[in-house]
């Protein structure tokens, strides 16, 4: 490749500006200065090229060469990738230890992926096989979850003429040899994709299943979808980190990208350090074996924030090209939001809302739309699913990234602060979040989980939209004042809020609900929401059910009954029976 | 060798602009001598061609484009540490102020610092025992962690943060007192304030084992930039290079960000929320993350930083964003401040992220996390039973109600209110909520095990 040279004009924080050659092309990943430090061109100009660059610029001089080679800034994608930790441009954390211990120095020079290590492939392809872009040829079981599927990069297409035998391979090791008009091309295991650039696929399918995460509010109240794009904006304090970790932990892909953009340090080791320990019920296999981690935490370079995000949607695609279901959860997209507003800053760009650039919702769009659930070109079937956290100034959704955020997404899980206050977890607002995607998913819910499961879940909606009207005038008068038929909607809504709303994230049962279990807390608490109904309309009071301690037994279920054994709801269920028969009999 | 530069293109507030020199680096630092030979430092903030901004510490007042002679140094701000800085009084950009002479510098580092990497960090697990209750039983202080102070002006921060240094230390893990550090930044705050923490240091007796670096609220704003930097590059020095468990008590972050801010649109870039720049988050970020525990030492970083809400708004960007990075925050309550209770910890809104790793069995008491639960839930039913009592009147309150309102005012007066010497121990702390919980009918307390409840809860009927 042709290298294109230039000399450093000017520096104000990641921005530098570049003098000496209008070769430079845009988004070309660029070498800047003499400890070759890590750029993109984000504008060209007659005289000046714009480069952003992913490491501290402190040190730098004018005059300094800048070199690019005309590639993009891409990511290595080959086996290796599962169970690591990297930084936003895809440099393992745990290599850049080793070379420059507990503190991230510049300029290190470290590759993606370990170049040596020894890969048990199976080739699958043989000699004479018309291949295309996406064709798996070769197997390698990457961790002792994930099979990973070597494929043939786009656009490399053609005819098989050499493949090498099974066995083992380091990344860098020809497989196969693909011809295509007299073109030879070798295939590794190892193929590189600019991360701007969205992976192709064959076509888009509607979107049908949901994302099961065993947390009640978001399964039967706000399902995620596979597929789908979902975003969880709450202040500080209200859980988004929390939220997005139990759902990494527990929802139903088959690999996870974590992506921790700005955020915190100390979080992206809790996760390193849970997700290792942490067995999946399913597999008996550390939840680290199908987990990839992305950690560019506050401090670190802001333009390396900017990249995380694509980086790890990059990685997200290449796994849903091998036909695997990927949850990626992006914490959070307002610090990389933020990011894009300090570049554009630094480059005098007119700001549109609160300083952010006009294009912001472009961006964010072109992010949440590479979610999708799709045949792949070898014909697979895969997804990828986005969950992002926005964290709004001042806990304010009317700030400009929730806001063009919300148009992107179909599911939001709005996290409230006085829920987080008083204790009330997961603290997601159940009359401020939304998912459209349950029309979709009604027909999935039906089959598997339960015929009217939509249907309990409209009425246990209904119930609560009625709480919150009758708290105001709660709130002015007292309880006391109103009728008998409204106070059993309280008692109801307090059961539902209280047993079903509220789960313990770090109860061994409660952390992760089946559908099933989910299912028949729903059913147990419309039971008592009709008993109630049936007492009031006898004329009985309500306060008279308040001593019979039923209600507190209900919310009790998620912890007396486990997740394994459906059994003991029956008997529940005639305990409540006889609780109200007797109520009735005694007036 | 480095060259002189003579006269300067144009002053501008803090900020001065040379034109015609060749070689300048990124953040490299500069001295600026006057025709009158008083010398003053600064930093390169922004180069173009052979252009370059300077930030001059000291202030710009009495230069001109004429008076001035420039040296560029080849390096950016650095720091001299040592062991002997314990004791010592620097001013913000870490020059000794207490007449005693320079020390001996063993080391020095680059203030800016380097991002710690995510893989080399301890999640921090240890419980550090501050005395007061509000905070061991609610939001509990782990040694790593950083948990600032969200105040307001007129309220006690500064006696809380002297209160939580001089009780902490006592509890180290080993008993060692000499493993245990304070290093005490003081931005934008007045004389009296740093006289203050001084004389507390000093009756405390451990006046010995603080590093002060003061930048009072008449000192160059642009030094203010710099004074936390050197204060954690103090810091990561004693913990990861002495192994001591340091503790940083940074106040106060609103008249940094304010500084900030200043240097900014100084610099005439363009203003994000309330005029702050963009990138106000990242910068507070490179000061908050600087905080924790690393593989291969044995002491650690924990920060307090205290910050006061203008107007005591939480939602204004400097605590909003601190909020996001820090592990927690402790707020403090104006209403409670004034019905007389110290410390004046409003609890609802106060969180600590990482104590559920650090507390209840093994770490303080199995009973600690549900009774913490169970106490921010009964408090926040206090508040909507008191906000209904405001109107319908405390009389007409069902009896469920009026417990609550009952069980409020025994919790203020009793578990969150305590002398400002008061040292209660993690015990007595976790049996004085059970004694409040008490106070309310088994019924009420859902966040709590059955085994649990059995075990600890007595009812005071």
């Amino acid at each position: 490749m042709e290298e294109t040279k230039g000399y450093i004009f000017g520096i104000n924080g990641p921005v530098v500006k570049v003098k000496g050659s209008d070769k430079f092309g845009m988004q070309e990943m660029v070498y800047v200065g003499d400890d070759r430090l890590i750029g993109e061109v984000i504008g060209v100009k007659e005289e000046i090229t714009i480069v952003q660059v992913y490491e501290e610029t402190t040190g730098l001089k004018v005059g300094e060469p800048v070199v690019g080679y005309g590639r993009p800034l891409s990511v290595t994608l080959a086996p290796g990738i599962l169970s690591d930790i990297f930084d936003g441009i895809e440099r393992p954390l745990k290599d850049i230890k080793k070379l420059s211990g507990v503190f991230i120095e510049r300029g290190l020079k470290v590759s993606s992926l370990d170049e040596e290590r020894k890969w048990e492939v199976t080739v699958t392809a043989k000699i004479g096989d018309e291949v295309s872009g996406g064709t798996i040829i070769a197997t390698v079981p990457e961790t002792g979850l994930i099979t990973h599927k070597i494929m043939i990069p786009p656009p490399v297409s053609g005819k098989i003429v050499w493949t090498a035998p099974s066995g083992s391979y380091n990344i860098n090791e020809c497989i196969a040899r693909v011809e295509n008009g007299g073109k030879v091309t070798d295939i590794t295991l190892k193929q590189e994709w600019p991360i701007k650039t969205p992976r192709p696929f064959s076509k888009r399918q509607p979107i049908t299943k949901p994302l099961v995460t065993g947390q009640r509010i978001v399964d039967a109240m706000f399902p995620l979808a596979k597929g789908g794009a979902a975003a969880i904006p709450g202040g500080f304090g209200t859980g988004k980190t929390m939220t997005q970790h139990q759902l990494a932990k527990w929802c139903d892909a088959d690999i996870i990208v974590y992506i921790g953009c700005g955020e915190r340090g100390n979080e992206m080791t809790q996760v390193l350090n849970e997700f290792s320990e942490l067995i999946d019920p399913k597999s008996n296999r550390p939840l680290l074996d199908r987990t990839v981690l992305i950690a560019n935490t506050s401090n670190m370079p802001v333009a390396a924030r900017e990249a995380s995000i694509y980086t790890g949607v990059t990685l997200a695609e290449y796994y849903r090209d091998m036909g695997y279901h990927v949850a990626l959860m992006a914490d959070s997209t307002s610090r990389w939001a933020e990011a894009l507003r300090e570049i554009s800053g630094r480059l005098e760009e007119m700001p549109a809302e609160e300083g952010f650039p006009a294009y912001l919702a472009s961006r964010l769009s072109q992010f949440y739309e590479r979610a999708g659930y799709v045949t792949n070109l070898n014909g697979t079937e895969g997804s990828v699913s986005i969950i992002g956290a926005v964290s709004p100034q001042g806990g304010d959704f009317s700030e400009p990234v929730t806001q063009n955020t919300k148009r992107f997404i179909r599911c939001f899980l709005a996290l409230d602060k006085s829920l987080a206050y008083a204790r009330h977890y997961p603290a997601i607002a159940w009359l401020d979040s939304y998912s459209e995607y349950i029309p979709d998913l009604e027909e999935w819910f039906a089959e598997n989980a339960a015929p009217d499961f939509i249907e309990k879940r409209n009425r246990i909606m209904a119930i609560l939209q009625e709480e919150s009207s009758l708290m105001e005038i709660v709130k002015l008068i007292g309880a006391d004042v109103l009728p008998d038929s409204q106070k059993a909607t309280l008692e109801v809504a307090k059961v539902i809020r209280l047993g079903f709303l509220q789960q313990n994230a770090f109860h061994p049962d409660d952390t992760y609900v089946p559908l099933e279990k989910q299912n028949k807390m729903m059913d147990i608490i419309l039971q008592y929401d009709k008993r109630m109904a049936d007492i009031v309309s006898r004329g009985i009071v309500v306060s008279k059910v308040a001593g019979t301690g039923i209600a507190d037994e209900i919310v009790r279920v998620k912890y007396t009954i486990g997740n394994d054994d459906m059994t003991p709801f029956a008997k529940l269920s005639r305990r409540i029976d006889d609780v109200f028969d007797e109520i009735i009999e005694n007036s | 060798m480095s060259i002189e530069y003579m006269g300067l293109k144009n002053i501008e507030g803090p900020l001065a602009v040379i034109d015609g020199v060749g070689g300048a680096s990124y953040e490299e630092m500069v001295t600026v001598t006057l025709d009158s030979g008083e010398k003053r430092i600064g930093r390169i903030i922004e180069i173009l061609g052979d252009m370059a901004v300077i930030q001059v510490f000291e202030g710009t007042s009495g230069l001109s484009l004429t008076n001035t002679t420039t040296k560029f140094m080849g390096y950016p701000m650095r720091l001299p540490l040592s062991k002997e800085m314990l004791g010592r009084t620097l001013d913000g950009i870490g020059r000794p102020i207490d007449g005693l002479g320079d020390y001996f510098a063993d080391e020095v580092r680059d203030v800016n610092g380097q991002p710690i990497n995510p893989v080399s960090r301890e999640y921090p697990q240890n419980f550090i025992q501050t005395g007061i209750s509000s905070i061991d039983c609610l939001t509990t202080l782990i040694r790593g962690q950083k948990l600032p102070i969200f105040s307001g002006d007129g309220m006690p921060h500064d006696q809380l943060a002297i209160q939580i240094a001089r009780q902490a230390k006592v509890v180290d893990s080993d008993g060692d007192s000499d493993k245990f550090a304070i290093v005490f930044a003081a931005m934008g705050v007045k004389h009296d304030v740093a006289n203050f923490f001084k004389k507390s240091f000093e009756e405390s007796g451990v006046l010995n084992k603080v590093v002060m670096f003061l930048n009072l609220s008449n000192d160059p704003v642009v030094e203010r930039i710099i004074t936390p930097r050197c204060a954690l590059t103090a810091a990561e020095y004693l913990a990861f290079k002495h192994n001591m468990h340091v503790l940083v008590i940074l106040t106060d972050m609103t008249s940094y960000a304010e500084a900030l801010r200043e240097i900014s649109s100084s610099k005439g870039e363009i203003p994000s929320r309330k005029g702050f720049p963009g990138y106000l988050y990242s910068d507070l970020a490179s000061l908050y993350e600087r905080a924790g525990i690393v593989e291969g030492a044995d002491g650690s970083v924990t920060q307090v930083p205290i910050l006061t809400m203008p107007n005591d708004d939480i939602t204004h960007p400097v605590p909003d964003l601190t909020g996001y990075i820090t592990e927690g925050q402790i707020v403090l309550g104006r209403s409670l401040h004034l019905t007389g209770v110290y410390p004046p910890v409003s609890i609802l809104p106060s969180l600590s992220r990482l104590m559920k790793d650090g507390i209840g069995e093994g770490f303080t008491r199995e009973d600690h996390p549900a009774l913490s639960n169970q106490l921010f839930a009964a408090y926040s039913k206090v508040e909507d039973a008191k906000s209904l009592a405001s109107v319908i009147g405390e009389d007409e309150l069902s009896e469920l109600d009026k417990k609550y309102i009952r069980f409020g005012k025994e919790f203020e007066k009793r578990f969150l209110s305590q002398g400002l010497f008061e040292n209660r121990s993690i015990e007595d702390t976790l049996n004085l909520g059970w004694e409040l919980l008490g106070m309310l009918p088994k019924s009420e307390l859902d966040r709590v095990s059955d085994d649990i409840l059995d075990k600890y809860y007595k009812s005071a009927e």
